[in-house]
C-alpha cells in the first residue's frame, strides 16, 4: 500500500481512530458470516442444548432438494435477463447522448433518476402498471383474456420482475458507461471522423471496444446486483410465487430462515450465496487490476 | 462533431426520447394513479391525464399509511446511517493513511474486504447479533478461557449484559454505518493530499487531531457532498433490515417498510385501492429522489469514484 511520507506519532491514537469500524464490521460482518458457516456445518437439536456436528449434510439437504435448484435457475435466468437489458438500454442511450447534440443535458439529467427510487416502491409500481386487472398492461386481456396475468402465470411473474429489476438498474450503468464515454479521448473520435468514419462506425469500432472496462466491470456489478438485492422487488411485487415461479435464492433464504425458522439450512443457502459474490467479485478486482495496467 | 447527419440527428432524438419515455412512465402512471378516484383508477386501460382527487388521496394515504412518523423515523435513520459512514470513513482512512503501524494493511484490507458480504447473505445470523449485540464477545471470553480466568481471579463469574437491538434506531442505524465504500474514497482523497500540507502544520506545532479537524475535513467536503448523496438514498431506500428488527411498526416503522402494509390485492382481501397505494408510494420515494434531483453532480461524482 503506498503510504504517505509524512505521518504522525502516536500508535494509541491511531488504534482509536480505527476501533470504531473495526467493532462494527467485527459484530455485524465478520462474527455473523463466520456464525452463518458455523450453522451451516451443524444442526440444532430439537430438543435444545448445543448445536451438533453434522458435517455436509445441511449441503446435501439443500442440493437434494429440487425446490432450490428451482430457485437457482430463476435467479440466473432472471439475473441474466435484466443485465442483459439493463445494461443494453444504458450503452444504447449513453452512446447517443455523448453525441452531445442540443438537449442532451436534459436527457441525461432524466436518466438519472430512476437510480433514487427504493426496489419495494418499484416493485409496488410496476405491480400495479402490469397487474392483469387494473393499470396499463391489464388492456392485453381485453383485447385477448387471459394472455397477461403475473398473479397465475409464472413466466408473467418472472418478466414482470426482471423488468422491474432492469428498469431500476439502468440509471446506474447509464452514468458509468457515459463516465467511461466521456474519458475516450476527443481527439481518437474526431481523427476517426477525419478520416471520413460516420457516427455509427464510430460507435462501433472506436467507443464500444474502448469501453470494454467499464462494461466488464458493470456486468459484475449487475449479475451481483441482480443476485443479491433483488429482495425487495421480489417481496412486493410476487412474494416469491405463483407457485415459487420467482423464488429467488436471497428470498428463499429469507423465507426458510424466517418464516420456516430453519436456520441450518438457510445458514447452508447463504454460504453458496457468498461464495457466489465472492467469486464474482474476485473477477472483478482481477479485470480492475487489468484496467490499470490499459492506463 | 464535424459532420452533418440530419437523419441520424432525428433518429439520435428518437432513441433518446424513447428512453425518457421508458424511464418516465412507471413515474408518470405512478402520479397520474395517485390523482384519481377509486373507479377511475381501476378501469382498463386507466386514464393518462391526473384527475382531481390529489389532494384527498395524498390526505387519504398520509393519514392511513400513518406516514408522518413514518418518514420521521426514516429521516432520523438516514440522517444518522449517512452521518455515521461519513465520519466514520474519515477517521479510519486518516489512521490508516496519516500513521505508520504494523498492521494498517491488513485493517484496511479487513475493512475492505466486507463488500464481499453484503447484509442479504448473513441476515440470519447478522439478525441473531441484532437480538444480543454483546454475544459475539462474550463467546468470546468463554472461548478463549479469559472470562475462567477472570472468575477464578475475582471469584465472580463474568457475563456481559444483554443488549438488544431489535427495535430500536440504534438497531436500525449502528449495523449500517461500516462502509468499505466510504473508507475507500476517503483513503483515495488522503492519498492526494499533498505532503507539504501535513509538513507545515506540524512544523506549526498542529497536532494530528488539529490537522484533521482544521486541515483535512474542510478539504475533504467535496468528498463528503460526494459520499452523503449516496449514502442518503441507499439508507432511505433500505428494507430488508428495517423488515426483520423491526415489529413495533408504530413506534420504529420506516417510510419505506411501510409499502409492503399498503399493497392493495387479493392477498390482504381488501378492494384494490390502487390510487391510495400509489399516493403512498409517491410519497416515500420522494425525497431521494430530490437529493438526485438536487444534488445531481455530486450524486455521480460520488458514485463513479466509490466505483462501488
Amino acid at each position: 500500500m503506498t503510504g504517505k511520507r509524512v505521518t504522525f506519532a502516536g500508535t494509541w491514537l491511531a488504534a482509536l481512530l480505527i476501533a470504531p469500524q473495526l467493532l462494527l464490521v467485527f459484530t455485524f460482518f465478520y462474527w455473523p458470516a463466520g456464525e452463518a458457516l458455523y450453522w451451516s456445518f451443524t444442526l440444532e437439536p430439537p430438543f435444545g442444548g448445543e448445536n451438533q456436528w453434522v458435517g455436509w449434510q445441511n449441503f446435501k439437504t439443500v442440493f437434494d432438494d429440487p425446490l432450490y435448484w428451482n430457485s437457482v435457475r430463476i435467479s440466473i435466468t432472471f439475473a441474466l435477463a435484466s443485465t442483459a437489458l439493463a445494461m443494453g438500454m444504458a450503452l444504447l442511450l449513453a452512446l447517443f447522448v455523448d453525441r452531445q447534440l442540443p438537449g442532451h443535458k436534459a436527457y441525461r439529467f432524466v436518466y438519472f433518476w430512476p437510480y433514487a427510487v427504493a426496489a419495494p416502491a418499484v416493485g409496488l409500481a410496476f405491480r400495479f402498471i402490469f397487474a392483469p386487472d387494473a393499470g396499463f398492461v391489464s388492456a392485453l386481456n381485453q383485447w385477448y383474456p387471459g394472455l397477461w396475468n403475473p398473479a397465475r402465470d409464472g413466466i408473467d411473474a418472472v418478466i414482470l420482475i426482471t423488468l422491474a429489476n432492469a428498469w431500476s438498474m439502468i440509471a446506474y450503468n447509464f452514468i458509468f458507461f457515459l463516465a467511461g464515454l466521456q474519458s475516450i479521448p476527443r481527439s481518437l473520435t474526431e481523427a476517426a471522423a477525419m478520416d471520413g468514419s460516420g457516427v455509427l462506425r464510430r460507435m462501433a469500432d472506436i467507443q464500444f471496444p474502448l469501453l470494454a472496462p467499464t462494461f466488464f466491470f458493470l456486468v459484475v456489478i449487475n449479475l451481483t446486483d441482480s443476485f443479491v438485492n433483488s429482495f425487495g422487488i421480489v417481496d412486493i411485487t410476487t412474494a416469491g410465487g405463483p407457485a415459487r415461479a420467482t423464488d429467488l435464492m436471497v428470498y428463499k433464504i429469507y423465507s426458510d430462515g424466517f418464516k420456516g425458522k430453519d436456520y441450518s439450512l438457510a445458514a447452508a443457502q447463504s454460504l453458496v450465496l457468498m461464495l457466489l459474490v465472492v467469486s464474482l467479485t474476485f473477477i472483478q478486482f482481477r479485470f480492475v487490476e487489468r484496467r490499470v495496467h490499459y492506463s | 462533431m464535424v459532420e452533418r447527419t440530419p437523419i441520424l440527428n432525428i433518429l439520435t432524438h428518437l432513441i433518446l426520447i424513447t428512453g425518457l419515455v421508458m424511464l418516465l412512465v412507471p413515474l408518470w402512471i405512478v402520479f397520474v394513479a395517485s390523482t384519481h378516484d377509486f373507479r377511475t383508477v381501476n378501469t382498463v386501460p386507466m386514464p393518462l391525464w391526473p384527475g382531481n382527487r390529489m389532494i384527498e388521496n395524498y390526505t387519504l394515504a398520509w393519514n392511513q399509511g400513518g406516514f408522518g412518523p413514518k418518514m420521521l423515523n426514516s429521516f432520523i435513520v438516514a440522517v444518522g446511517v449517512t452521518a455515521g459512514k461519513i465520519a466514520i470513513a474519515a477517521i479510519s482512512a486518516y489512521s490508516i493513511v496519516y500513521f505508520k503501524y504494523r498492521f494498517r494493511s491488513l485493517f484496511f484490507w479487513l475493512i475492505f474486504v466486507t463488500l464481499m458480504l453484503p447484509l442479504e447473505v448473513r441476515i440470519v445470523p447478522t439478525y441473531a447479533v441484532a437480538a444480543n449485540v454483546l454475544r459475539p464477545y462474550q463467546e468470546l471470553l468463554d472461548a478463549s478461557g479469559l472470562g475462567a480466568l477472570l472468575s477464578t481471579l475475582m471469584g465472580i463469574k463474568v457475563s456481559l449484559p444483554e443488549w438488544s437491538m431489535l427495535n430500536s434506531y440504534t438497531g436500525l442505524i449502528l449495523p449500517l454505518i461500516a462502509t468499505a465504500t466510504g473508507t475507500f474514497l476517503y483513503r483515495q482523497f488522503y492519498l492526494t493530499v499533498p505532503d507539504e500540507l501535513a509538513e507545515a502544520a506540524k512544523m506549526d506545532g498542529a497536532g494530528p487531531l488539529r490537522f484533521f479537524w482544521d486541515v483535512l475535513l474542510p478539504l475533504s467536503r467535496t468528498n463528503m457532498a460526494a459520499l452523503a448523496t449516496i449514502m442518503f438514498v441507499y439508507s432511505w431506500n433500505q428494507y430488508l433490515w428495517p423488515l426483520l428488527i423491526i415489529t413495533d411498526i408504530a413506534n420504529y416503522g420506516t417510510a419505506v417498510m411501510q409499502l409492503q402494509r399498503i399493497v392493495p390485492g387479493p392477498l390482504f382481501g381488501e378492494p384494490p385501492r390502487w390510487h391510495i397505494a400509489m399516493a403512498g408510494t409517491l410519497m416515500v420515494m420522494t425525497p431521494p429522489l430530490l437529493v438526485v434531483i438536487f444534488m445531481q453532480r455530486w450524486f455521480v461524482r460520488g458514485l463513479v469514484q466509490t466505483d462501488k
